[in-house]
């Protein structure tokens, strides 16, 4: 085995064993009820973050190329769900709450898909800025058009209608408009949430370590010399776009089965520019990072709402330093100054181990 | 007549967008960043002028100049404290950064000013409306105009005639063969960010003369769309930013107008879609040929 597929394997192994030992640690605080109500009501938003800023990782990190449409998908995925949902219950009174949960997450993965698929065609021709505009604006109509949208169940059909609402009596809404999906019975559950982060380790580290992968990264690091030695580069761009919307799609029906209500100004620019936050500052291409800064940029204003009126603010100056911090290079190389007594300590234990 | 009032209506919306979309342009031309905190420099230049009319009494053109000043301070001093230790850095880590930058001033606004939203105080801006038959034309559209006309005329003038302004247009080039040519080349970005800013406040003040809802998010949609309208006419352009601006607020506002209300968003940023993936460096933008 050679040193870097060995790297990669305990990479992994410890990413799925964090994660892991994370769930267990809270199950057995949610048996001792030793867990405090407010995070306890976190657990389900943090499983979809984890998600969504995995899933986005593989956009800007993997790929390389820089969306800021995100929560759209995330929308699709949740106005899916809740349809899905409703219409199971209300059509088919499927009553088992778990058959309806995974059949709403996968309808949620499958429209986010083929959406993102649709957009991916046109989008991932443009480059750069460009590229990050035309998400953005994708993003905006998603949120726009499920403003107008109007979906009920009446006599065990759906009944769609766009821009007035046009039901014949009777009809149960599901969506209502700028109302939003309305009446969700919230199911969702952390250990669907949890399986759900599984499924998208899975997804993401094996796509990144695979041929597949590698050629995303290439097409990533040059995509000149990618293409001239003989990758196509779209389809691979599509493979990353496509996946991450399917695995966004599938984070929104969770989230939107956590709650009774969802609504379009859930999902704007902002939310996408946050899941962004979460991935560089988790390290872009570093799945693990993703999941580590997601958890704790979501707990963190829950843990500042002491400070209720200055989270915010808080929130802006952590990150501007740490941008700052972690990317001047004299502040780096200072730093690196500072750590540099005890690199040469564990590089003595090695004993010329490896110069690069 | 519904129509001519529509058109005068979007062009007054688009000059405003143009307006706010020249810094955008600018500052991403010569400091090649997406520079997210601007729309909300036209919430901070909207709210000092705010509060010179209302709370300190200026005459509104003193409190416009304030507003200004104020604005120009702030823009230098964000790129100093926030964007030049940046330089080097990764254009995602600026971009991150600027997105910081927007939350905090976001946040300033709140603590400052309050969430509640404020109406902004008519001014000279609005005080009239004119009549042409029966087109009606409020003087906030015409001065909106106006200023959007006198504002690229002088900054195509400036870039083109002055010292700075090819100052401007070297470092846009190229920077490292502009500071070997002994430019500074920090200097001229301050001084893009300062012009950027100072045209923010003059947005904020027109943007509020036509919608006078002023709370801390009141920039936020506003940017979004002229950076939509940068990118539209090419970004880095200055007449691009101008052309992209008008017609984007034309189209959002018979978007509006013959569509729906509702999906008035929605259609600009389908236009945006179409232009770019037809022309895929904007309206007015160089192609940028690659080299291997």
């Amino acid at each position: 085995m050679t040193k870097a597929k060995r790297n990669r394997l305990i990479y992994n192994i410890v990413t799925y064993a964090l994660v892991i030992a994370a769930f267990l640690i809270l199950q057995s605080m949610i048996a001792n009820k030793t867990i405090t109500r407010s995070l306890k009501g976190q657990l389900v938003p943090i499983c979809c973050w984890i998600v969504m800023a995995v899933s986005l990782n593989l956009v800007i990190g993997i790929s390389g190329e820089l969306s800021l449409g995100h929560a759209g998908f995330m929308s699709i995925g949740a106005y899916t769900g809740a349809v899905v949902s409703g219409w199971l219950l209300n059509a088919f009174a499927v009553e088992n709450t778990l058959l309806r949960l995974v059949l709403a997450i996968i309808a949620g993965g499958v429209m986010a898909g083929i959406l993102g698929a649709l957009i991916g065609i046109p989008v991932l021709r443009l480059r750069g800025d460009y590229l990050a505009i035309v998400t953005l604006a994708f993003g905006e109509i998603i949120r726009s058009l499920v403003n107008v949208l109007y979906i009920g169940v009446s006599d065990g059909r759906l009944r769609f209608s766009f821009l007035t609402k046009d039901m014949p009596e009777g009809t149960v809404m599901l969506v209502d408009g700028a109302k939003g999906a309305v009446k969700i019975k919230p199911i969702s559950t952390f250990t669907v949430g949890f399986v759900l982060i599984l499924i998208t380790l899975f997804v993401v580290l094996n796509l990144i370590n695979s041929r597949a992968g590698c050629a995303i990264k290439a097409t990533r690091d040059n995509r000149i010399a990618a293409e001239s030695m003989g990758i196509p580069v779209t389809k691979y761009k599509m493979i990353a776009f496509t996946t991450a919307a399917a695995l966004a799609g599938m984070a929104g029906a969770l989230y939107g089965l956590n709650s009774s209500t969802v609504v379009p100004t859930q999902f704007t620019f902002n939310q996408s520019i946050n899941v962004l936050v979460f991935v560089v500052l988790g390290g872009l291409g570093n799945v693990l990072g993703s999941v580590i800064s997601a958890t704790l940029l979501t707990v963190l204003p829950e843990v500042l709402r002491a400070f209720s009126d200055y989270r915010m603010l808080a929130y802006a100056i952590v990150l501007i330093l740490v941008m700052i911090f972690t990317n001047n290079p004299l502040i780096r190389s200072f730093v690196n100054r500072l750590f540099s007594p005890i690199k040469r300590l564990f590089r003595k234990n090695k004993q010329g181990g490896d110069i690069a | 007549m519904i129509f001519l009032d529509n058109l005068i209506n979007g062009l007054s919306l688009g000059s405003i967008y143009a307006i706010i979309a020249l810094g955008y342009t600018m500052v991403y031309g010569i400091a090649k960043m997406l520079n997210f905190a601007h729309g909300d420099v036209i919430m901070v230049g909207a709210y000092v002028a705010f509060c010179g009319l209302q709370y300190w009494g200026l005459p509104p053109v003193v409190a416009i100049l304030a507003s200004m000043a104020i604005c120009t301070v702030l823009g230098i001093t964000i790129e100093g404290l926030a964007y030049r230790p940046l330089r080097q850095a990764a254009s995602l880590a600026v971009l991150i950064t600027a997105i910081g930058m927007s939350y905090l001033l976001q946040n300033v606004a709140l603590m400052i000013w309050g969430a509640n939203p404020k109406s902004f105080p008519p001014t000279f801006i609005n005080s009239t409306t004119f009549r042409l038959g029966q087109l009606r034309v409020s003087s906030a559209t015409v001065i909106t105009i106006l200023a959007n006309i006198v504002i690229m005329v002088s900054l195509t003038l400036f870039t083109a005639k002055t010292k700075m302004g090819k100052a401007m247009r070297c470092v846009s080039e190229d920077r490292g063969a502009a500071e070997l040519m002994g430019i500074n080349v920090n200097r001229t970005i301050s001084v893009t960010f300062a012009i950027g800013s100072a045209l923010a406040a003059i947005a904020g003040v027109l943007l509020c003369s036509s919608y006078p809802i002023l709370q801390p998010t009141t920039g936020s949609m506003p940017g979004i769309k002229a950076f939509t309208a940068a990118v539209f006419g090419g970004i880095g352009s200055i007449p691009g930013a101008m052309l992209g601006g008008v017609l984007l607020g034309v189209i959002e506002i018979f978007g509006k107008a013959y569509i729906s209300t509702e999906l008035g968003d929605a259609i600009v940023f389908a236009v945006l879609i179409v232009v770019l993936l037809v022309k895929p460096t904007g309206l007015l933008g160089k192609p940028v040929r690659e080299k291997v």
